[in-house]
């Protein structure tokens, strides 16, 4: 085969070249550039024309020259000129200035589109492949708006020549890619699904990515390539390996046109049986071959079976229907894990962190946990280390948290400086998530910022005091650990805010040994004052005055500390003003005031973890997004038999003491119209103030109800006496609902007695937590009296234990003058208030909308407006429900789309839904898909009745 | 990958060293790693057939050429033809017409 010699044909440019090589300084360069930009602007301006070798020869110094990294701000004409060349070598030349230095000077555009125009005309393949391969490489709008038509009739001609075709096909997938509203699918789409059993693999290969990548977008139109790609796939994995001759690489049978098949694959769902039985049989083959002793000791031949391997894996994975399957690839991948190529024990530990995620090989993937624990402990590179820790973060659950969480800690003493907030925010997410009990939570933090301290993030430590504020059960141990742990001589800072908070709130809970006593405490913290920076100083101000509140009996001591030069005359304003006030409010206030003003914090509010915020944030939107969501769906699946059977479950099988006293079970709320009942019946034993009956709902009460399923906050229930607010929060499983009664009248309601009883009590835990106003008066029940005009508030406290029907009912028993009052409204806690939004692409959309196509998960209703059909007021609705409504996901844009997790404590369950207005009929229909029948049906039925 | 794939962006790129020379390709986070290793080689392979035994220098003496062979193997981001005797064909067959 002949050599091509150096720079053969342009002469010139190769002394150019060498020149340029030759210079000693990048001043001698420069110089020497200049020199040649003058030569040639004189050619180009000169008055004899240039012949098309002399101007080839230029344009190509300038490419040159640019590609050195200089402007060149001239020749683009002459380029321009050489695209209507007859010589293949004077127009390929213009179309490579063309495409590197392309610029929207529109004049140009012009003539350059009619010159690719012309040699797309010409039937001459070589000449329609450069203007092709132009096109490809540009991929301006102005090129799609000029070629978007032509393309697709280039790429289906039956007469155009196989390179041709290749070049097509991907010129449209660039066009597609970059204006896909300039390619509109056409009949050209079946025909360009055919080339798929085209005899040129070459051709295959351009179309397999081009269908790819229009298949995501419009899955409908190109679902028949799923079969034709199987068999082409079956074909290519079972030949033997000189079948496909030019396409064999290193005995490999077309690795890099399998691979984009199987990606093809993993646009759809598993396919119907039929096609199914061949690509399991190509995945078992491909598996197979994996064990085979390797034909050849070349790395080219493993990496090349590798790769087809790790895609059939990844198929695999995405159809996460096939346990046989599922749990061969995780051995094969077990093998990698100890495998001696760095770069496979990397790509297996990448690998199994999806196939974590799966209900089929979770287990599957435990077994190797010694082996990734090793990994994390002896492998060199970093970038393993770090996807050992993934791994590991994916395989946690709770059986083995403890372990994980430990090895993790053990790994963060030696961890790379680069990845160790990252594994500062892993451990704090596992040992919050799988705390069973708190107090190794608590030991682990502590853990955390005594290895790491200067990696753990405000987030975290904010975190472990949100969640020891709203446990009392841990409260006392916490304030043991950290004050032990402050006995350090040399301790974090971090530490020393973490203790100075949480002594300033449950200092007292320890206060009774005499080792930890009041001053002892104080001394303690105020050790590490000086040492610390301003913000922390600020806190420990704060803990003081706490202390005065909590421990009368060291309160000049600690008025002492504020009263000194160093706090009042402090240089930082912040701590002058914290040092003065607190001062002087220990100064005047009463005992009482005091109390007031520094009483223990309130729990927070339940929200997302600020942690798992901050790695989304970290690893970048839609890694560990995806992986965490996937994986609390699928986590739902794997314990969705051991949920309660029953989810209709009504009172009538309920063991609640309540339950019996109410018949509630028997008349089903959520269809039930108001109870005939007037209103005068709520008044239902004169004789007897014992609660000996709950009235029947309120009238209209399902009319307020209907309101509430898509917002916290607002007034349940009115009538002439009685007002009841709702204000409440949900987050994950649990939520919080402040309820106001307002007394409307001028006289006493006496005996008040809110009850709230739950018809489905194994679902919902709720409990009361009994405030009566924001004094913190613990678990006093709500004050049996209340006065005219007055309101009192009443917390509950909800946990949603399994998915759950029936919303509970409030029942409010009191006198009112010479009357027994009795009344009931359904308190608006739904199934949807436990919605976690969870944003995803259209892509990921669809693939789990198809992997839920079992016709028990989808509920469909089609049902009339009942509202003005306001695309905003739906959009608001949707959000309101607590699914993410997700835009662009829908290739109609007047559909609605959402997704979300509902989590329940012992399950979370992933839901989507589609709500498709028809304006014209004033109909919607809505469609919720869900891992579970009845969570389908009960959020269809809440939702449809929004609109 | 461990030693072979860098983060770039929301990219990668995967890289592969030939004596002084590295070939690097940047691609999505979820492109098969060794799948695009090995076409880094398959391009190699073809220039090294093209140039006879290439060195740096042929590349850049000959760095429009090299164009050509990357357009007949890579387009629009996408592998185009993996085939050595394909694109050498074609190669020459272009070469004929200078």
């Amino acid at each position: 085969m002949p050599a091509v010699s150096k720079g053969d044909g342009m002469r010139g440019l190769a002394v150019f070249i060498s020149d340029i090589r030759n210079c000693k300084s990048k001043e001698a360069e420069i110089k020497r550039i200049n020199k040649e930009l003058a030569n040639i602007r004189s050619k180009f301006k000169g008055d004899k024309a240039l012949d098309g070798y002399s101007k080839k020869k230029y344009v190509c110094k300038l490419l040159f020259i640019f590609l050195l990294g200089h402007d060149i701000d001239f020749g683009h004409m002459e380029a321009v000129n050489l695209l209507s060349s007859n010589r293949y070598t004077e127009k390929q030349i213009g179309y490579l200035f063309i495409s590197v230095l392309v610029n929207s000077n529109s004049e140009l555009i012009r003539l350059i589109n009619n010159a690719i125009k012309n040699d797309l005309a010409s039937r001459n393949p070589t000449f329609m492949g450069l203007a092709l391969h132009c096109i490809a490489n540009v991929g301006s709008r102005e090129m799609a708006e000029a070629f978007a038509g032509e393309i697709p009739k280039i790429l289906v001609a039956g007469d155009t020549m196989d390179s041709v075709k290749q070049s097509a096909a991907l010129c449209l997938l660039r066009l597609y890619r970059t204006s896909p509203d300039l390619v509109p699918m056409g009949d050209w789409t079946s025909r360009v699904v055919h080339l798929l059993n085209d005899q040129h693999l070459g051709v295959v290969t351009a179309a397999t990515s081009l269908i790819t990548t229009l298949a995501q977008k419009n899955p409908e139109e190109f679902k028949t390539s799923v079969s034709l790609a199987v068999s082409r796939l079956s074909r290519i994995v079972t030949s033997a390996s000189t079948d496909l001759q030019d396409y064999t690489y290193y005995f490999v049978p077309a690795p890099w046109l399998s691979v984009k098949l199987l990606r093809l694959l993993q646009c759809y769902p598993p396919p119907d049986p039929a096609v199914r039985g061949r690509l399991t049989e190509c995945l078992e083959t491909i598996l197979n071959k994996a064990q085979e002793p390797p034909k050849s000791k070349k790395v080219q031949h493993s990496n090349a079976k590798n790769a087809v391997l790790f895609e059939a894996i990844s198929l695999i994975i995405h159809h996460d229907s096939e346990p046989n399957l599922l749990v061969r690839a995780c051995n094969q991948l077990g093998q990698f894990l100890q495998h001696r190529e760095t770069n496979l024990r990397y790509l297996a530990l990448e690998s199994m962190c999806t196939l974590a995620s799966s209900e089929f090989s979770h287990e599957a993937v435990k077994t190797h946990i010694e082996t990734v624990i090793n990994a994390l402990k002896t492998e060199r590179d970093v970038s393993v280390r770090q996807r050992a820790v993934d791994l590991l973060y994916a395989m946690c659950d709770r059986s083995n948290a403890q372990q994980i969480v430990a090895e993790m800690l053990n790994y963060l003493e030696t961890a790379d400086y680069s990845i160790r907030e990252e594994i500062v925010l892993k451990v704090a997410i596992l040992a919050e998530k799988y705390a069973v009990d708190y107090t190794w939570y608590v030991d682990t933090i502590l853990n955390l910022i005594r290895i790491a301290g200067d990696y753990v993030s405000e987030e975290v430590w904010y975190r472990v005091i949100q969640i020891v504020i709203n446990r009392d059960d841990v409260q006392g141990y916490a304030a043991k650990t950290v004050f032990e742990a402050l006995q350090a001589p040399a301790c974090h800072e971090n530490l020393v805010k973490v203790g100075g908070y949480i002594l300033g709130e449950f200092g007292n809970l320890i206060a009774g040994d005499p080792r930890s006593s009041p001053l002892i405490q104080f001394n303690l913290l105020h050790s590490k004052f000086h040492l610390c920076s301003v913000p922390t100083r600020a806190l420990l101000l704060s803990t003081y005055i706490k202390f005065v509140n909590l421990f009368p009996e060291i309160k000049t001591t600690i008025q002492d500390v504020l009263r000194s030069d160093s706090q009042l005359k402090n240089a930082d304003v912040e701590l002058q003003q914290r040092a003065v006030e607190y001062l002087r409010l220990s100064t005047i206030a009463s005992t009482d005031i005091l109390a007031t003003v520094l009483e223990e914090m309130p729990p927070f509010p339940e929200r997302e973890s600020s942690i798992l915020a901050k790695l989304k944030k970290k690893k970048g939107p839609g890694t560990v997004t995806d992986l965490e969501e996937i994986k609390k769906e699928r986590s739902s699946d794997m314990n969705g038999s051991a949920e309660p059977a029953s989810v209709n479950a009504s009172a009538v099988s309920t063991p609640s003491p309540s339950a019996d006293l109410l018949g509630l079970g028997a008349a089903p709320l959520t269809n039930s119209a108001p109870p005939p009942a007037s209103s005068g019946s709520l008044l239902v034993d004169v004789f007897s103030d014992s609660a000996s009956a709950v009235a029947p709902l309120a009238p209209g009460s399902d009319d307020n109800f209907a309101r509430f399923v898509c917002k916290n906050n607002g007034v349940l229930f009115e009538n002439q006496l009685l007002q009841i607010g709702l204000k409440s929060e949900f987050r994950q499983n649990l939520g919080r609902m402040f309820i106001f009664y307002g007394n409307k009248t001028s006289t006493q309601f006496l005996n008040f007695t809110p009850t709230v009883i739950c018809s489905d009590d194994l679902h919902l835990l709720i409990a009361f937590l009994n405030y009566t106003s924001c004094l913190n008066l613990q678990t006093k029940p709500v004050d049996p009296t209340v006065d005219g005009g007055a309101q009192v508030q009443q917390v509950v406290n909800i946990e949603c234990v399994s998915d759950f029907m029936e919303a509970p009912i409030l029942n409010i028993q009191f006198r009112y003058g010479g009357t027994f009052q009795n009344l009931s409204v359904k308190l608006p806690i739904t199934l949807n208030k436990f919605f976690q939004p969870t944003e995803m692409s259209s892509q990921d959309f669809f693939q789990r909308w198809k992997q839920l196509s079992n016709p028990k998960q989808e509920v469909q209703n089609i049902f009339k407006a009942k509202h003005p059909m306001d695309a905003e007021i739906t959009k608001a609705k949707i959000i309101g429900f607590g699914s993410a409504l997700l835009e662009e996901v829908d290739p109609n844009p007047a559909n609605f789309v959402g997704a979300g997790i509902i989590h329940t404590k012992t399950t979370q369950i992933g839901c989507l839904l589609r709500l498709e207005p028809n304006l014209q009929a004033q109909m919607y229909r809505l469609t919720l898909r869900t891992s579970k029948e009845a969570v389908s049906q009960r959020l269809c039925e809440l939702l449809s009745e929004q609109f | 990958m461990g030693i072979l794939t860098l983060k770039f962006r929301n990219f990668k790129i995967i890289y592969r060293r030939y004596a002084g020379l590295y070939f690097c390709i940047c691609v999505d986070v979820t492109d098969n790693n060794l799948a695009y290793l090995e076409a880094i080689h398959n391009f190699v392979e073809v220039l090294n057939e093209y140039f006879h035994n290439v060195c740096e220098l042929d590349l850049v003496f000959n760095f429009y050429k090299v164009y050509t062979v990357v357009d007949e193997m890579f387009l629009a981001g996408e592998i185009r033809e993996t085939s050595q005797t394909k694109v050498l064909k074609q190669l020459l067959m272009l070469q004929a017409l200078e």
